[in-house]
């Protein structure tokens, strides 16, 4: 099998570690050949964060580069729209309808795009959008917003329910697992 | 058992399996997580130090002590270290010494993109270049053995996107290993007699390594499936990009070893492939070398010298067909990083910027106090330029700067090389204020313990330096401490300390909002009927406030309660539960 590649991509701070942390965990579980790529430091501060979450038979690249993305995962809404050139041409963007300033909107030097997911559907790419922070914090957490984006995930990938929840176990703190569960069921039924 | 791992956790499980004993460290993105990984293992010894030339030399000493040592570092911290570094070179080692030393092509957390691989050239000593995790822990136990059978440091060169790629990764198990120590003035004390006599060992030791190169499995020619008529020489990650341009079908000769390079496997290589394109990222080190042994190879021309390369820059590179990608038409906003919610360095760059004070900048979390709508610093140069530059900066300027000039430094980066500077404003009485921003942690690099936290790497208890006391000590009478989240005594404080006709420290103390002892307040609201829109705090740049139908708002994910932006509203308007 060639090489999936799923970027995750968000605001630093929004805990898109886990999540890779989950996808990494479950790939290998699932005996796939895999290699994650994040950028540390600097950008963590409330910058745009990337992620690359790449399986498969044999991977080399450790990075996805323009045109390469099977899916984008959104944590925040204009940040699907700026990889949007990572993602392949019958891509799929997966994307958290919460909007967080940037910097220069707030200072008001920028404007926030107004209906940006309807233009990048325009373009012919399925976007699939949730509103995670709702059901995180129906779930018990507005922190699991990753794990409500990794359920999404989830129904595109093929990989049986149960494996996603038994690397969940693996991944997060054990006071943590039914809150996470519960955010990952809603993130994959809604 | 196989798992992934990136590449900083494999390297520090390879350096503990090869019996590696103690680590002295200073941190840098991104390098940090070899020595964080390796504190976790219980039988070995582990430490931050001020700064990487303590780090270095820590570690010289360990080995000198027989027990297998490392230092870790990113690339301008080997700048700090390069003193020790090159007579290291001269005197060897007892047992094994590894510097890892971490590259940041692209700069996403570097004020520069220097190439470490000329350190090893100019140090004449052995580098190690790992292209994925699984390397990283083998050439770790590889690197050991060299610097034992041939008496060298050696280093092993990371890259940003080998430290952080995590990579499925085969763990072994540890061996341990003690030496001797036995005095030998002749090789371990560089005074000028000794030091002669020891150069010719160092070139000697380079013929052996080269020979060593030409045999080493560290460096494979992987033969291709015969469909291009030329040969790639890679190594690192531009080897994971060429493979996954080209998998199985061009001829490559993958690098491990970079200093010394073999001289026969590259011609062999080059008589069989004819025509040969060198691939590395930074600077041309591989190509000038195999122009130097008269190897004629397409490098530089071809590749750029700036940035992280990828699959698409040699796909490009070769002329071949870009993907399809998808682009709109709506412009996205930036979004740069930017000083926490709540941070306390915010307070005393909004008081420095409304005062027009020029500010000497240092490197840390607080270089973010450049950005709009701050835009609070003056320069950024490296670990303690502040301080030193500030004194400079008011030799030259005298009583036209002295009044309106700071620097700002962190605690860790005052530590690591600002208190020098300190001890020459003191000495040589330049009338300068330092502003020490102690938020009580290594900020930047994600929360390292330093000598002024009281605790060390372990986190137990440890040493503490007492800023008041050391400024103090080293000549400056005048040292106040504030608090930057209380706005009036900030500016009165730098007001007063400005128009002082002697040197002067204000430490502007308050713990990071990240650490996990410091609890968050709950979010304030901003009263709309009370919001007259005059966007006063929309100057004060927190990730936490926006502007929305003429009013602020507040994100209450993002706000910790600090309270700094109700202080700055004339109407009020920012209110805290029960009010």
């Amino acid at each position: 099998m060639s090489a999936k590649n799923i970027m995750i991509v968000g605001v630093g701070g929004q805990g898109s570690l886990l999540a890779s942390k989950l996808l990494g965990r479950l790939l290998v579980d699932e005996g796939f050949d895999v290699k994650v790529s994040e950028v540390h430091g600097m950008s963590q501060r409330g910058g745009s964060v990337v992620t690359y979450v790449r399986f498969g038979d044999k991977v080399y690249s450790p990075i996805i580069d323009e045109g390469e993305a099977d899916f984008i995962v959104s944590f925040e809404k204009i940040e699907a729209a700026r990889y949007i050139k990572d993602l392949r041409k019958d891509g799929t963007i997966i994307v958290n309808t919460q909007q967080i300033d940037p910097m220069p909107v707030i200072i008001g030097s920028e404007e926030y795009p107004k209906d940006i997911l309807s233009e990048v559907e325009s373009k012919g790419v399925k976007v699939d959008a949730i509103d995670a922070l709702t059901l995180a914090t129906q779930a018990g957490s507005a922190k699991a917003c990753n794990i409500v984006l990794m359920g999404k995930l989830a129904k595109y990938l093929d990989i049986p329910y149960d494996k996603w929840e038994s690397a969940i176990e693996k991944c997060v703190k054990p006071a943590f697992i039914d809150i996470n569960k519960k955010a990952f069921a809603l993130g994959y039924e809604n | 058992m196989k798992e992934l791992m990136i590449g900083n956790a494999a390297l520090a499980r390879g350096l503990y399996e090869a019996g590696c004993s103690v680590i002295s460290s200073y941190p840098g993105t991104p390098s940090t997580e070899i020595t964080e990984e390796f504190a976790k293992f219980s039988d070995v010894y582990c430490e931050w130090a001020p700064n990487e030339k303590v780090a270095a030399e820590t570690a010289f000493g360990a080995s000198l002590g027989g027990k297998r040592s490392a230092c870790c570092m990113k690339h301008v911290g080997l700048n700090v270290a390069a003193d020790p570094l090159f007579t290291m070179s001269y005197t060897g080692v007892n047992a094994g010494m590894v510097i890892c030393v971490a590259d940041d092509p692209g700069m996403h957390s570097s004020q520069n993109e220097q190439d470490s691989r000329h350190y090893a050239v100019a140090a004449k000593v052995p580098m190690l270049e790992p292209a994925d995790s699984q390397e990283a822990l083998n050439f770790a136990k590889i690197a050991f053995e060299i610097s034992e059978e041939f008496d060298t440091p050696v280093f092993i060169k990371m890259c940003t996107r080998v430290a952080h790629s995590q990579s499925i990764t085969e763990k072994g198990e540890r061996t341990e290993v003690q030496k001797e120590y036995v005095k030998n003035p002749k090789k371990y004390i560089m005074a000028p007699a000794n030091a002669i006599a020891r150069h010719p060992f160092v070139e000697e030791r380079t013929r052996k390594l080269t020979e060593y190169a030409e045999a080493s499995p560290l460096n494979r020619v992987e033969y291709g499936s015969g469909t291009y008529d030329f040969g790639i020489i890679t190594s690192s990650t531009s080897y994971q990009y060429v493979k996954e341009v080209f998998g199985d079908s061009v001829s490559v000769l993958k690098l491990g070893l970079i200093n010394p390079l073999p001289v026969k496997i590259i011609k062999d290589f080059a008589e069989k492939a004819g025509k040969v394109y060198v691939i590395e990222e930074l600077d041309p080190i591989i190509e000038t070398h195999c122009k130097t042994i008269g190897v004629d190879v397409i490098g530089k021309e071809r590749f750029s010298l700036l940035g992280e390369f990828s699959q698409k820059t040699i796909a490009e590179a070769f002329g071949l067909e870009a993907k399809e990608t998808v682009s709109l038409d709506t412009k996205i906003p930036v979004r740069p990083p930017m000083m926490c919610a709540g941070c306390p360095h915010r307070g005393m760059f909004y008081v420095l910027a409304k005062n027009k004070i020029t500010v000497l900048g240092d490197i840390g979390c607080y270089t973010l106090g450049s950005m709009p709508p701050l835009n609070a610093l003056d320069m950024t140069l490296c670990m303690g330029a502040s301080v030193s530059g500030l004194h400079g900066f008011n030799k030259a300027g005298e009583s036209e700067t002295e009044n309106k000039t700071v620097c700002v430094i962190g605690d860790s980066t005052f530590m690591h090389s600002g208190v020098t500077g300190l001890i020459n404003i003191a000495y040589n009485q330049s009338n300068s204020t330092v502003i020490v921003l102690d938020n009580s942690i290594t900020g930047m690099t994600g929360h390292q313990q330093n000598p002024t936290t009281g605790y060390n790497i372990k986190g137990d208890p440890a040493g503490k330096v007492n800023l008041e006391s050391l400024c103090r000590s080293v000549g400056i009478n005048s040292v106040r401490v504030v608090d930057p989240y209380n706005l009036d005594e900030c500016e009165k404080v730098i007001k007063e300390e400005l128009a002082k006709n002697e040197p002067s420290v204000i430490i502007s103390r308050r713990p990071c909002v990240l650490l996990k002892y410091v609890k968050p307040k709950k979010p304030l609201t901003v009263n709309p009927d009370k919001c007259r829109g005059c966007k006063k705090c929309m100057k004060f740049g927190c990730p936490a406030i926006s502007f929305r139908d003429k009013h602020a708002v507040i994100d209450n994910t993002l706000c910790i309660g600090c309270g700094v932006c109700a202080s700055l509203c004339a109407f009020n308007a920012f209110e805290s539960e029960g009010e």
